[in-house]
């Protein structure tokens, strides 16, 4: 396989990570996590894909609140949640640190609770970002798994704890020193599969196609596409 | 009531105004005309959050607190002046969750007091709730009337409907609000009501207060099938509004000097 930008790397593990999965919603500024999904989306026809803030086409004709109503009702199977802040227990902070204030909690306070597989997604992966205890928890629930631009972790229902399952673009102990905090080690922790040849192929063709409308920005940037 | 000034001259000082989110349907020629006429201390509402519309508004000093999910700019980044303004404490920043005021305006819509909502309880935005109750572990949150819903339609008609097809959550917060002025695309001669094709897509002239045309009149944002959101005028403006001076410099140029036309060049 040829080089890859480490945009493709996370969508590819996305799209493992929603297998099985029949409906995938997507909220505000996801573009890696829509890309993944829709890549899973060619080989999984049965997965649904909803796009909250799709420009043209969008799914919800009740309005935006039709997301949370589905969620409510169990409709939802997977969502992405990110954060300024996550920690240990899987609380996430998108409303204000160290001074700084975030853009707000957007639905998360109901979705995270509400979507019995959440995956948390958050590229910077620093001692910033992923910290001992948020400093204010815009919202608690049970994660699928937290993914950043250096580690994939898998979440322990029993012992409420992070644990390791592979790293990439970095080595264990790099995750190790960028973690703010504890976390379990899998045993066979080992290093991210990179994407195949046909999952690039599939990510630079009807991927990017389809995600170019509603993210054009990172469109252009990783695939050249205006 | 004619033009968007007309409209912007008829939302009070102090109001609790109704905006959508960027994506929905913003009337942003309105937003313009309430900086022209040096609005004061309007309460924001974001259905459920607020993006370019709130970030000019508070930049420009016409708003004194905002109750919303969420002010960003999308793929143009952090809302800058909304950011700087919460951290120095200008504005007050009731901070909720997407459901939960699209709940309390269902609340409003039905006209009963209260209702409840699953989930949230986790979340620290209830401790800085007191309007927030938690009962038989469900939130009860207040029904939410604001002062005025504004947006923008793609149609209005002579009977004075308007168009907003599939962004129903326009509906409700009309439905829900005391006031609702629209600002649209184009008139359609005769009663969409009338039309089975238009109907579903319609907010009945019972709820809507004014109308005032307004071509482009959500641009740099965008009405679905007739014009797209002009990214480039948001990144320039997201770059722009970093620093007060370089905001000051945007609104010079492109809200305070009129325009013949509302299309950007």
């Amino acid at each position: 396989m040829g080089p890859y930008a480490k945009e493709e790397l996370l969508a590819c593990v996305i799209a493992r990570l929603v297998e099985g999965s029949r409906h995938a919603a997507i909220g505000a500024s996801s573009p890696i996590p829509a890309s993944g999904c829709y890549l899973s989306r060619i080989t999984n026809p049965q997965l649904r894909v909803s796009l909250q803030q799709r420009r043209a086409a969008n799914p919800f004709t009740e309005g935006s609140r039709e997301l949370f109503d589905l969620a409510g009702q169990g409709r939802i199977d997977t969502f992405f949640l990110g954060g300024a802040q996550i920690d240990g227990t899987g609380a996430i902070n998108l409303v204000r640190a160290e001074g700084r204030r975030f853009p707000g909690s957007f639905g998360s306070a109901f979705m995270y609770p509400m979507v019995p597989g959440t995956i948390l997604f958050r590229e910077e992966h620093s001692r910033r970002t992923l910290v001992p205890k948020v400093e204010f928890v815009s919202a608690r629930g049970t994660p699928r798994a937290l993914l950043t631009g250096k580690a994939l972790f898998s979440w322990q229902k029993e012992k409420k704890r992070f644990r390791l399952e592979s790293f990439h673009h970095s080595t264990k102990q790099e995750v190790a020193e960028l973690t703010g905090f504890e976390y379990d080690v899998s045993p066979d922790v080992k290093e991210t599969p990179p994407p195949t040849d046909e999952e690039l192929s599939l990510l630079r063709g009807p991927v990017a196609k389809q995600v170019a409308p509603d993210y054009p920005e990172f469109a252009r940037r990783v695939w050249g596409l205006s | 009531m004619r033009t968007p000034a007309d409209i912007a001259a008829a939302i009070a000082d102090g109001a609790l105004l109704a905006l959508p989110p960027d994506y929905s349907l913003v009337s942003m020629e309105t937003v313009r005309a309430l900086i022209r006429r040096r609005a004061k201390n309007l309460r924001l509402l974001g259905v459920p959050i607020l993006g370019m519309s709130a970030d000019l508004l508070i930049g420009a000093g016409c708003v004194a607190e905002v109750e919303t999910s969420a002010v960003s700019l999308g793929e143009a980044g952090l809302a800058p002046r909304f950011t700087e303004a919460a951290e120095k404490g200008e504005i007050v920043v009731r901070d909720a969750t997407c459901p939960a005021i699209h709940t309390a305006l269902q609340a409003a819509e039905k006209g009963v007091p209260y209702i409840p909502l699953p989930g949230v309880l986790g979340s620290d935005l209830v401790k800085f709730r007191p309007d927030w109750k938690v009962e038989n572990d469900l939130l009860i949150v207040p029904a939410l009337r604001p002062d005025v819903a504004l947006f923008h339609a793609r149609w209005a008609d002579e009977a004075g409907n308007v168009w907003v097809g599939r962004r129903r959550e326009l509906a409700t917060v009309a439905h829900a609000a005391k006031q609702t002025f629209v600002t649209f695309e184009e008139l359609r001669k005769g009663d969409m009501l009338e039309d089975e094709l238009l109907a579903p897509g319609v907010i009945s002239s019972t709820y809507i207060t004014g109308i005032a045309q307004a071509p482009r009149g959500a641009w740099p944002l965008g009405v679905a099938g007739v014009y797209g959101v002009d990214d480039a005028h948001l990144s320039l403006y997201a770059k722009a509004a970093k620093t007060r001076e370089g905001f000051q410099r945007y609104l010079d140029e492109w809200v305070l000097t009129p325009r013949k036309s509302f299309s950007p060049a």
